[in-house]
């Protein structure tokens, strides 16, 4: 009983996990593909850099922060 | 067998099966596997053998690797026939590898391993990865990346070591 039980946890378990996978250095194409960056997008990425300074203060780390009503 | 020992085996086992990568990288005082096997495009220069081969992996999308084109096209024409330049590309697509070479015309040769056959049982580390093999195939030296100057110096070093 006590077997099964542990089989139907952890069965699921080694599933999941086996779908975890090192990326080969040959297979990085794609995530070297400049619409991989983060900072592709210098207008999209200035109006999330307001957004948080404005919103979370602590984030950003871009400006002072502000009060919240994101008019800075 | 009992219950508590199938109860490791099984466990054991699935835990390999899962986790376990097999690693057989090429390596220094390795023999580079017969090219000829892996149905490379491209045409492979003739004879390999008794020349110092040097045999970089690189791909389209690596910056290190077109920087270090123009120090191997440097390196094939300054030993001329004494020495073989090998690229070998690892790209999916075909017409990046051709657009890469327009860009970054060669001297040297290059093929393609379309199905990533030879790049799996070398297993280079980072793109690119070079060797350096001596007359016999033998890998002598190993050069994970391209560091500019430096990296230049020490091939023209090893390969001088290698013609002496």
């Amino acid at each position: 009983m006590k077997y099964k039980a542990f089989l139907i946890l952890a069965l699921p378990l080694l599933i999941i996990g086996s779908g975890c996978t090192n990326v080969k250095p040959w297979q990085r194409g794609t995530l070297a593909d400049y619409t991989m960056r983060a900072d592709r997008d210098p207008l999209g990425q200035a109006q999330m850099q307001h957004i948080w300074f404005s919103r979370e203060e602590a984030n950003g780390g871009a400006g002072v922060g502000g009060g919240g009503c994101g008019c800075n | 067998m009992n219950t508590s020992l199938l109860k490791k085996f099984t466990v054991a086992a699935l835990l390999a099966g899962t986790f376990y990568t097999a690693s057989a990288a090429l390596k220094v005082g390795d023999t580079l596997p017969d090219l000829a096997s892996f149905k490379l495009e491209g045409q492979l220069p003739d004879p390999l053998k008794g020349k110092i081969v040097v045999v970089d992996f690189w791909a389209s999308w690596c910056l290190p690797c077109a920087k270090s084109f123009p120090v191997l096209d440097e390196l094939q024409k300054k030993y001329g026939d004494r020495i073989v330049v090998l690229a070998v590309n690892v790209d999916e697509k075909k017409s990046k590898m051709e657009g890469f070479l327009a860009k970054h015309s060669v001297s040297f040769a290059v093929v393609r391993d379309a199905e990533q056959k030879l790049v799996a049982v070398v297993e280079p580390a980072t793109m690119p990865t070079s060797f350096i093999l001596d007359g016999g195939g033998k890998v002598r030296f190993l050069h994970n990346g391209f560091h500019g100057e430096d990296t230049r110096k020490e091939y023209i070093s090893e390969i001088e070591s290698l013609l002496k």
